[in-house]
C-alpha cells in the first residue's frame, strides 16, 4: 500500500512536470500549428543554466535569472528560426524546429564536454517529508499544487485579458485576426515567452528529482509532453495538463509492473498510447474537431 | 517522345557514372593506404545515402512526413545480425543468455563466411530479409497511421521507432536480440576483402561492396520514381484531394511508398550494422532520424542525386574534413575554441542557415542529369 501511494505521488509529480512543458507545446501548436521540437531542448538548456548560474550566484538570484534567460532563448528561437518561415509550408517550419533542437543539443554537448552535470539541490524542495508512511521530497508534493495554480492563472490570462483574447483569435484564424488589427508577431512572441517560462519552472522541479543533466535529457520529456498535449486535445491547456498527469501516473505504474524488464517499456508505453489515441480519437480528450476545406 | 529520350540519356549517363565510380573505388582502395579516412567516408556515405534516398522517397516524393527511419534501420540491422552470427560464435555472443534461440546462420548454410558462396549468398540474403522485415513492420504500422496528417504522422512514426527500440532492448527477448547488449562477430565489409591462404589481403573490396549495393538500390528507387507509381506519388505530394479526384488510390499508393521506403531503410540498416561491426539498439535513436532528415533537406527535398551528394558531403565533413575542429587545429589555425564537440556546433549552424535561407537545398527538386546539357562533359561523379 505504501509502495502504491509513493508510486502514485511520484507519478503525479512527474506528470506535473510534464504538464509545465506540455503547456508550451499546446499553446504553440494551437497558434502556429507547429510541433516545436526545440521545446524539450529549451527545457534542457534551462537545466544547464540552473547549474552554471547557481555556481556563480546565490540561488535567489540564480533561479529568477534562469527563468529570464530561458525566456530570452525562447523568444530568440521564435524570432530567428520560425518567424522568417511564416509563409513557408508547415513542413519547413518543422524541419527548422528540428534544426534548432539539433543546434541546442550540439551546443550543449560542446559546452558541457558531453559529461553529465549535476543539478544543485534546491533548499526546501529537496527536503524530505513523510506522507502515509513513505518519505518523499517536498517537490513531489509541491509540483501538482504549483501546476494547478499556474494553470488557473494562465486560463484567467487567456479568458479574461486582451492578450488572451488576441491569442484565442489568432489560434482560430491566423489571417482574419491579422485583418482585425491584431499584431500576430507580438502574440506569438508572448506565447513563446509563456511557454519558455513554464519550461524553466518545470526544469527546476524535474531536475530536483532527476539531478543528472545531459544534452539529450530534454528530448524524452519533450516528446512525452507533446504526447500529453495530443492526449488532452492539442490547443487546450486544461487538456494538456490532465493528459500530462495521466501519462506521468501511468508511466510510473508501468515501471513497477510485475514482469522482467518492465522499465524498458516506460517510454514505449507513452508512444503506444499516442498511436492509439491518434488512430481512435485524433482530437484528444478536449480537442476541437477540425475539418478540411478543399 | 523528347521526355523519353531525355530519360534514356539520363539512365545511360547514370549507368556510366555508376560504373566509373565503382571502378574508381576499386582502384583507390587497392592503391591508397587502407587506413585513409576516405574509405570510412565511402562506406558510411554509401549506407547513409541509401537511407537518405529512401527517406526522400517517402518525405520528398510522396509528401508523407515520416520520422520512423531509425526504427526501420534498427529492424534491418537486427535481422541481419541475428541471421549472420556464425554458429560457432553464438555461445560467446549470447553468453548472458546461454546461447541463441536462432540455431542456424545464413552464411553457414551456404558453406561458411570464409567461402565466397557462403559469404555472398548468406550476406545478401540476410540483407534482403532485413529489408523485408522492415517492410513488413512498415505495413503493419502503416495500416493505422498512414491516415494521419503531416505532423501527426511524423510524431506517430517517431513514436513507433521508439517502441521498436524498447522492444529490442527487452531482456526477455535476450536469446534472440541479445537484450541491451550488442550483437557482434557478424560478417562486415572487411570480409569482402580477398585474402590468400596466410590471411594476407590481396585485393580489397570492402568499400566496393556497400557502394555497389547502394547504387543498385538507388537505381531501383529512381526507376520506381520514373514509373507511373512515381508519378502517382508526386501527384499525392502536390495535392492529395486533386490526386484522389484523378483516380489515384491514396491509401494504396501511400502504403506502397511507405513500405518500399522502409524496405530500403531496412537494407540500409543492415549495411549500417556491417559498417559498425555490430548491431545495438541504443544507436538507432530519433537523433539518427533527424540527422538523416537534415541530410535530405540539405540535398533538396525531392532530389535523389541531391540526397546522395549531400550525404557524401555531410559524411566527409563530419568524419574527415572538419575533424580538425575537434582536435584543436583547423586549416593551420589553432584556437582554444576548437575542442571536442565544436565540429557539430559548426555543423548545426550551417544546417540552420541552409534551412532558413536556402530552403531549396543543393539541388532543389532537380536531378544532376537535368543540369547536364547534351554536349557538356560529366563533371559530378557522385551519382
Amino acid at each position: 500500500m505504501e509502495f502504491f501511494i509513493s508510486t502514485l505521488l511520484f507519478g503525479i509529480s512527474v506528470g506535473g512536470q510534464y504538464a509545465l512543458i506540455a503547456i508550451g507545446y499546446t499553446m504553440v501548436y494551437g497558434i502556429l500549428r507547429l510541433i516545436n521540437f526545440a521545446h524539450g531542448d529549451v527545457f534542457m538548456v534551462a537545466g544547464l543554466l540552473g547549474i552554471y548560474l547557481s555556481a556563480s550566484f546565490p540561488l535567489y538570484v540564480a533561479m529568477p535569472l534562469v527563468i529570464i534567460l530561458t525566456v530570452a532563448l525562447g523568444f530568440c528561437i521564435e524570432r530567428v528560426a520560425y518567424k522568417p518561415l511564416r509563409s513557408a509550408p508547415r513542413m519547413s517550419v518543422m524541419i527548422s524546429a528540428i534544426g534548432v533542437s539539433y543546434l541546442l543539443q550540439n551546443t550543449a554537448t560542446y559546452v558541457t564536454g558531453g559529461q553529465p552535470m549535476i543539478y544543485p539541490t534546491l533548499p526546501f524542495l529537496s527536503d524530505t517529508i513523510t506522507v502515509a508512511g513513505t518519505s518523499i521530497k517536498w517537490v513531489v508534493v509541491l509540483t501538482p499544487i504549483l501546476v494547478v495554480v499556474l494553470v488557473i492563472l494562465l486560463t484567467q490570462l487567456i479568458n479574461r485579458t486582451k492578450v488572451g483574447m488576441a491569442m484565442r483569435a489568432v489560434a482560430k484564424d491566423f489571417e482574419t485576426s491579422q485583418l482585425m488589427g491584431i499584431k500576430i508577431n507580438s502574440v506569438i512572441s508572448t506565447t513563446f515567452i509563456i511557454g519558455s517560462a513554464l519550461a524553466a519552472v518545470g526544469s527546476m522541479l524535474y531536475f530536483t528529482n532527476y539531478s543528472s543533466v545531459v544534452p539529450t535529457v530534454g528530448s524524452m520529456p519533450g516528446l512525452k509532453a507533446f504526447v500529453a498535449a495530443v492526449f488532452g486535445g492539442i490547443g487546450s491547456i486544461p487538456g494538456a495538463v490532465i493528459g500530462a498527469f495521466l501519462i506521468g501516473i501511468c508511466e510510473n505504474f508501468v515501471k513497477i509492473l510485475p514482469f522482467e524488464g518492465a522499465t524498458t517499456f516506460v517510454d514505449a508505453f507513452t508512444f503506444a498510447l499516442l498511436i492509439i489515441i491518434l488512430v481512435f480519437k485524433p482530437t484528444g480528450l478536449f480537442g476541437e474537431k477540425a475539418t478540411d476545406k478543399v | 517522345m523528347i521526355q523519353e529520350k531525355r530519360s534514356k540519356r539520363g539512365a545511360l549517363l547514370g549507368l556510366a557514372a555508376s560504373i566509373l565510380v565503382l571502378v574508381l573505388v576499386i582502384v583507390l582502395e587497392n592503391t591508397l593506404a587502407p587506413t585513409s579516412q576516405l574509405f570510412v567516408v565511402l562506406k558510411k556515405g554509401a549506407v547513409y545515402s541509401l537511407v537518405a534516398v529512401s527517406m526522400n522517397l517517402v518525405n520528398g516524393f510522396t509528401g508523407l512526413f515520416s520520422l520512423g527511419q531509425a526504427g526501420f534501420m534498427l529492424l534491418g540491422a537486427y535481422t541481419y545480425a541475428i541471421l549472420t552470427v556464425p554458429v560457432s560464435a553464438k555461445d560467446t555472443v549470447y553468453y548472458l543468455f546461454g546461447g541463441s534461440a536462432v540455431k542456424f546462420s545464413l552464411p553457414d548454410l551456404f558453406g561458411g563466411v570464409d567461402t565466397p558462396t557462403g559469404l555472398i549468398l548468406g550476406v545478401l540474403l540476410a540483407i534482403i530479409l532485413g529489408g523485408c522485415v522492415a517492410a513488413f513492420f512498415a505495413w503493419l504500422i502503416g495500416l493505422p497511421v498512414l491516415r494521419l496528417k503531416s505532423d501527426y504522422l511524423a510524431i506517430a512514426t517517431l513514436g513507433f521507432a521508439e517502441i521498436i527500440r524498447a522492444i529490442f532492448q527487452w531482456q526477455a527477448l535476450g536469446p534472440i536480440t541479445n537484450g541491451a547488449n550488442m550483437i557482434t562477430q557478424i560478417p562486415t565489409f572487411n570480409n569482402f576483402n580477398i585474402t590468400d591462404e596466410s590471411g594476407k589481403v590481396v585485393f580489397r573490396l570492402s568499400a566496393f561492396f556497400p557502394m555497389l549495393i547502394m547504387i543498385i538500390c538507388v537505381a531501383l528507387i529512381v526507376m520506381l520514381i520514373n514509373s507511373s507509381y512515381g508519378r502517382a506519388f508526386k501527384a499525392i505530394r502536390e495535392d492529395e484531394i486533386a490526386a484522389e479526384a484523378m483516380g489515384i488510390n491514396l491509401a494504396k499508393h501511400k502504403m506502397l511508398s511507405f513500405v518500399i521506403s522502409s524496405f530500403f531503410s531496412g537494407v540500409g540498416g543492415a549495411l549500417f550494422a556491417m559498417f559498425a561491426n555490430n548491431a545495438q539498439a541504443k544507436v538507432y535513436t530519433s537523433t539518427m532520424t533527424y540527422e538523416i532528415l537534415l541530410i535530405v533537406v540539405i540535398g533538396g527535398i525531392g532530389s535523389i542525386s541531391g540526397s546522395v551528394l549531400s550525404t557524401f558531403l555531410y559524411v566527409a565533413c563530419s568524419e574527415w574534413w572538419l575533424r580538425g575542429l575537434d582536435m584543436g587545429s583547423f586549416l593551420g589555425i589553432k584556437l582554444g575554441l576548437f575542442r571536442n564537440g565544436f565540429r557539430m556546433v559548426v555543423f548545426s549552424v550551417v544546417i540552420m542557415i541552409v534551412v532558413l535561407f536556402f530552403r531549396q537545398g543543393i539541388m532543389g527538386n532537380k536531378e544532376i542529369t537535368d543540369l547536364l546539357k547534351p554536349r557538356k562533359k560529366t563533371k559530378e561523379v557522385a551519382k
